[in-house]
């Protein structure tokens, strides 16, 4: 693939107010590209994959970056960086699950400039699509990871539509498990949805992996107290721990009682357009004590269900390996 | 290749453009094309490198690579992989390590940047990581010891006397291709005595 050192021409805007990067936002549609941290940006656009009339780079808004309590928990400010979020005291101290997920995250450098928003609202890492191929989820009609010749083995294994990408962001699956909510505005006004609704697979949409319409910005992300201080297990399975995309991702939640697992939330990442929610899992998990076979009978059930292709089998006996080292944890 | 424009919003697009042919409807997307959008950045900025307020003339997608490297002629920042990938482009922040092929030179307006160039003092006595990286023997090859270098100084002013680990951990985010991690860790450790 050629190579750029120099992106494109483009515009730049530096909005200093969210109400201004909103109107350009929406005065601009889709001409152009919100600007976290540029690291999942940058690559598309060097490579000439996508291209933007203009960039909105959202840093210069100062009330959209930082960690605040709040009545039920903690408000995190989209353009909040990720090295932040793994050092900040009040997320270490009551959600380390998520302090763990975005420290994982690619490699020091990338986690002092990327954000929290562009961690949740990154594309997918098919090399394909990537390479801009002209794919389904670029709008074309085939798919190249799904064929007898594909490489697939970073793909999904779960709720595959025409497009079998797995969803990438390390962070996603430890604010599904913290049932955390994405605040989003834009034009008109704001709503407000569930990490869980936020992530989209591509039977709901194949262009993009999240819930996000065209104008709108992520602007805060909330996490009630409801799992705060729980008992967590956080693990990232990667063939490096540095740069490396997950393989497969496991964030749990759980709230313990003596050796009793009350209440719990498994989801698992890598393995879906969207983090996967582990609901038999959770079911058979709570309100019991486990030892090592329990836990390995139940932890079998994990990846049931899953729809492998050629070369990603390796990730059904992980996620099963995972959720039982969750539950050994306790 | 593949723009944005993706099958479906090309439709979408000859739909609109073939409602926006009625004469006059054109004018729109030629006065967009051919002069500055109100609120676009300047290109004439300044830029405060090793201490030192710099005047450039700076594309509004450029990244502080190419600013550094070819407008500046700070050549000790090496461009590698352009991607992330590697980390022989780090440079300082406000005393946070980044990869300045990955940054746009626009965002750092009114920020401290130091390039490895900017690390000895004025005097030339070198900066303890670099006194520390000789002693040691740290580099093979050579290619990767500028983002090395500055990494290790980066760490050092957040946490000036860090485990072997912690170290580890500082310098994780750069490649070296020969192989000589242990010898930079070393490095570092000595850096953190010399510190001291
Ligand atoms: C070498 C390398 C390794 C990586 N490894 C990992 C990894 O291990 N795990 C992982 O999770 N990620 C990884 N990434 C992906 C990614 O760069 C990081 O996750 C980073 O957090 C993205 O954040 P950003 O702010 O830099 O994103 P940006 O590039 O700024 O944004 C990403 C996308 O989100 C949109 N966006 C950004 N902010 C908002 C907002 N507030 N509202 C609405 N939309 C928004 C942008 O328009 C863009 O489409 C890696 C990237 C690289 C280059
Ligand atoms: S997996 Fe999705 S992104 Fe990759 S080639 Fe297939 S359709 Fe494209
Ligand atoms: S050149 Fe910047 S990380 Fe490789
Ligand atoms: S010394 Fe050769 S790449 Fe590091």
């Amino acid at each position: 693939m050629s190579s750029h050192d120099v992106m494109p021409d483009m515009d730049l805007y530096q909005p200093v107010q969210v109400e201004d990067a909103i109107s350009l936002a929406a005065r601009l549609g889709d001409r152009a590209w919100l600007l976290g941290g540029g690291q999942d940006t940058y690559g598309w656009l060097k490579d000439r994959a996508k291209t933007t009339e203009a960039l909105i780079d959202l840093n210069g808004i100062e009330s959209l970056r930082g960690v605040r309590e709040t009545e039920d928990g903690i408000e995190i400010g989209a353009l909040t960086t990720l090295t932040e979020i793994a050092t900040n005291p009040l997320i270490n101290e009551n959600y380390s699950l998520l302090s763990q997920a975005a420290g994982r995250v690619a490699s020091l450098q990338i986690r002092n400039i990327g954000t929290l928003g562009g961690n949740v609202s990154q594309d997918v890492r098919c090399w394909y699509y990537r390479r801009g191929l002209d794919c389904y989820r670029a709008g074309g009609n085939l798919c190249y990871a799904d064929t007898p010749e594909g490489m697939n083995r970073e793909h999904a294994l779960f709720g595959a539509s025409r497009c079998v990408a797995v969803n990438p962001s390390d962070t996603a699956p430890a604010l599904v498990a913290l049932e955390a909510s994405m605040v989003i505005n834009g034009d008109e006004g704001e709503r407000i949805l569930a990490a869980e609704d936020y992530f989209v697979g591509p039977a709901i949409d194949i262009e993009s992996t999240t819930a996000l319409r065209e104008g709108e910005i992520l602007t805060a992300v909330r996490i009630p107290s409801t799992w705060a201080n729980a008992t967590f297990y956080f693990e990232k399975v990667a063939d490096r721990n540095v740069w490396d995309f997950a393989l497969v991702s496991m964030a749990v939640a759980m709230k313990v009682s003596g050796n009793t697992i009350e209440d719990s939330r498994f989801v698992c990442g890598a393995v879906e357009c969207k983090p996967r929610r582990l609901l038999e899992i959770e079911a058979a998990v709570n309100g019991r004590s486990h030892d090592g076979a329990s836990a390995e009978s139940i932890a079998a059930t994990a990846s049931a269900g899953a729809r492998s292709l050629a070369h990603n089998q390796y990730k059904m006996p992980l996620m099963n390996n995972l959720v039982k080292r969750a539950i050994e944890s306790v | 290749m593949n723009p944005k424009i993706t099958r479906r919003r090309f439709i979408k697009g000859v739909i609109y453009s073939a409602a926006a042919a009625v004469p006059g409807a054109g004018y729109y997307v030629a006065t967009a094309a051919s002069s500055r959008p109100a609120g676009a950045v300047e290109r004439l900025i300044s830029i405060n490198v090793n201490g030192r307020t710099r005047r450039v003339d700076v594309l509004p997608q450029e990244t502080l690579t190419h600013t550094l490297r070819y407008r500046l002629n700070l050549t000790g920042t090496k461009l590698a992989c352009n991607r992330g990938e590697c980390g022989a482009c780090t440079v300082m922040i406000n005393d946070v390590a980044n990869y300045s092929c990955s940054v746009l030179t626009q965002q750092v307006k009114g920020k401290q940047i130091t390039t490895v160039e900017g690390l000895r003092a004025a005097d030339g006595t070198l900066h303890p990581v670099q006194q520390a990286f000789i002693e040691e023997l740290s580099p093979q090859c050579g290619f990767c010891t500028p983002g090395q270098v500055v990494s290790a100084a980066a760490l050092l002013i957040a946490n000036p006397n860090p485990t072997r680990e912690e170290a580890r951990q500082g310098l994780s985010g750069n490649l070296c291709r020969c192989g000589a991690y242990d010898h930079y860790l070393n490095g570092v450790m000595r850096a953190a005595e010399l510190i001291a």
